[in-house]
């Protein structure tokens, strides 16, 4: 086990590098770049010329990539570059935010990204298996039904629909929860555990439903689906042959392996957790991560689109990572050697 | 002796019917009543998205200046004889512009993206997945380490830098410049923004298919038939085509249709974020987007007042039923065609 997890995370470098490549030439190839514009106005040539000069874009590529990851080191050919790499966690600076650096926006965005995030999934898997056990164990029955219904129409609703529409309802014509905005700022506790205050939770309600519910939709039904089809396992009659309790059979037996295609799920979700916050934190006006990378994509602020991404990638190849390990808990009979 | 004697009878093949696991499945499918009724509501939508230019009373992008915020009902300002009398039946959005035709049009869109999307990830999926599973082991063994890859990559960051880098390239050239992209702009400006779409959609999401396909390979490439085939000296390629394609298909087609919703979603995200189709091309994700934002300009103008009209309400409401139906029509027939297809949920 410990042999395969380092693997896996040794694995994981050589894929972050090249999605950094990757992205590091794709979006320098785009036309247009990060001081065409200060507001509505064009810059005279020759100051974007100094501009560009003084964050290295006048390099090649291949050296600014280079200054990118390793900082001042051999392959800059001895220029000097002013940045740590990213070998030292240094992100840069911001082209767009004057005297911001990428680390100080993701260190405040992050956390934000991370709340939502979090409650989101807490919202998808909790409800979501419930109600996907309870639909299974009464198979055709009304509760069945219901469940089911609501699970496929939960599905069927989009971020981009669910969101104005809950404003619309409950904070704008029922006047019960803020509009817009996020109820708390850092301090965090442990860097990101808010203060549970009523505001925190009132500015939660809305943006975390909207993200989490068409999940906890997709984990219903494929919790459903999923247990239906243990419960006709041989070892699932063997089980109540031997005289075990329903429950017990239901619990031990049954619930974990019907788990196994739900976990394998949680990887893809969490990437859809990540990909809805761009849409609810647009919405919602939350000062999160989202919201900074869908942006500066626009602004052509390479730092921060690196950045971002780079924090995106490792989220996803994290979370893939601990699907895998959790197959192994939840399967004995998967073992990584 | 009484067994001899008993009347040799001939049984008439031609009456007993001929069943096929795609006859099975069909037959199945039709028990299915919802599913029978969202695969109708499906070709009425295509229908309706096809002949769009016809049953929508005005073309997508004819704005009013004089009917922006019109209500439900209300007649058109324009005076052009074309559309003098015509009403606004569901009303006008922020610029005029007809919500009952827009989001007529809208079908196109999010049904071309769904079916296009869904049909570029399946065929590169299901040829890397035949290739794959039929070759030698070394060959699977790296293709399928490559799919492992790219499956780590955050690829809807690359779905969106794609969408960035198309749109300014179709800036760029329109601006006059010619480059590499400039057949490929033309095309996608034929299509509104659309092709592009479709490339970044397909080409980044044929990962599950190509897995898919390659293990239903596996389950069937040392199955008599195939060995038979072989045996009667049937070439590699008449073997994974002719006798592997039809066995794989079935399942893939499933899988693929329970991915439509996915494509049509996509879509609408990234028209919110102001990345999908081109303006004014109407799509269900734009409509909402900018019907919104134009709300929220409305409520500020008249300050203090917390109202709602409900005709203003219908511009975001319209596109977000429109969408929402749909997407529950694909997710009714995509069950149902699993249930179909998969005879251990029989009864």
């Amino acid at each position: 086990m410990t042999k395969y997890l380092i693997r896996r995370v040794l694995w994981a470098i050589p894929v972050l590098l090249l999605v950094s490549l990757v992205v590091f030439v794709l979006i320098r190839a785009i036309p247009g770049g990060p001081f065409d514009f200060v507001g509505d106005k064009a810059l005279p040539p020759s100051v974007v010329k100094n501009l560009e000069a003084k964050y290295h874009l006048d390099w090649p590529v291949w050296q600014q990539f280079c200054a990118y990851v390793f900082g001042d080191s051999i392959c800059t050919l001895g220029k000097e570059s002013g940045s740590g790499g990213l070998i030292q966690g240094d992100l840069g600076p911001s082209y767009r935010y004057r005297g911001r650096t990428v680390n100080d926006i993701i260190s405040t965005g992050l956390p934000v990204s991370a709340q939502l995030g979090i409650m989101a999934m807490a919202i998808a898997v909790i409800p979501g298996v419930l109600l996907g056990v309870l639909a299974a164990l009464k198979q055709n029955s009304a509760m069945d039904y219901g469940a089911t219904f609501a699970a496929i129409l939960g599905a069927s609703i989009s971020n981009v629909v669910l969101g104005p529409m809950l404003i619309f309802i409950f904070a704008l014509e029922l006047d019960w929860f803020p509009v817009a905005r996020w109820g708390v700022s850092a301090p965090y506790f442990l860097g990101f555990i808010p203060a549970p205050t009523a505001k925190f939770w009132l500015h939660a309600a809305l943006p975390v439903i909207t993200l989490g519910s068409g999940l906890a939709a997709r984990i219903t039904r494929l919790t459903r689906a999923s247990l239906l089809q243990v419960v006709r396992e041989d070892y699932i009659r063997t089980a109540r042959a031997k005289g075990l309790r329903e429950r017990v059979v239901v619990m031990r037996h049954a619930l974990k392996n019907s788990l196994i295609p739900v976990v394998t799920m949680l990887g893809p979700m969490f990437a859809a957790v990540l990909t809805g916050t761009f849409v609810v934190e647009q919405l919602f006006a939350i000062p999160g991560l989202g919201k900074h990378f869908i942006t500066s994509i626009g602004n052509r602020d390479y730092p921060v689109v690196m950045g971002t991404t780079l924090l995106y990638g490792v989220a996803i190849v994290v979370a893939n990572l601990f699907v895998d390990i959790s197959y192994a808990w939840l399967d004995p009979r998967i073992r990584y050697d | 002796m009484a067994v001899a004697e008993k009347p040799y009878v001939e049984t008439d093949f031609a009456l007993r019917k001929e069943r096929s696991p795609w006859g099975d499945a069909f037959q199945q499918l039709l028990k299915h009543k919802v599913a029978v009724g969202s695969g109708v509501f499906i070709i009425l939508l295509i229908l309706m998205a096809l002949f769009a230019s016809f049953l929508a009373p005005f073309p997508y992008a004819r704005a009013s200046f004089k009917d922006n915020y019109a209500p439900a009902g209300s007649i058109t300002q324009l005076e052009k004889p074309e559309f003098a009398g015509k009403r606004y039946w569901l009303g006008a959005d922020y610029l005029g512009r007809d919500i009952l035709s827009r989001t007529i049009f809208g079908a196109q869109v999010s049904l071309a993206v769904g079916f296009v999307g869904a049909g570029v990830s399946m065929i590169i999926g299901v040829v890397y997945g035949l290739v794959s599973g039929y070759s030698s082991a070394r060959i699977d063994n790296i293709m399928m380490r490559f799919v492992d890859f790219l499956y780590a990559l955050p690829l809807i960051i690359f779905v969106i830098l794609m969408q960035v880098f198309f749109k300014a390239q179709a800036r760029h050239v329109t601006q006059g410049a010619a480059s590499f992209w400039t057949p490929f702009v033309a095309i996608d400006q034929k299509l509104g923004g659309m092709f592009f779409l479709f490339v970044a959609l397909g080409v980044l999401n044929w990962l599950g298919m190509a897995r898919l396909t390659r293990g239903q390979v596996l389950s069937y490439r040392e199955k008599e038939f195939i060995e038979a085939a072989r045996m009667v000296g049937a070439s590699d390629m008449r073997i994974v085509f002719k006798h592997l394609l039809p066995n794989v298909l079935g399942p893939c087609i499933v899988a693929e249709t329970l991915t439509i919703p996915g494509y049509i979603f996509l879509e609408a995200f990234l028209s919110f974020i102001g990345l999908g189709i081109d303006a004014p091309r109407p799509s269900w994700g734009n409509m909402i987007s900018e019907n919104y934002a134009g709300l929220y300009a409305v409520r500020g103008q008249s300050l203090g007042e917390i109202l709602i009209d409900s005709h203003l309400l219908l511009s975001v409401l319209v596109p977000s039923v429109a969408l929402t139906v749909t997407v529950l029509a694909f997710n009714f027939l995509g069950d149902g065609l699993r249930d179909a297809f998969d005879p251990r949920l029989r009864e």
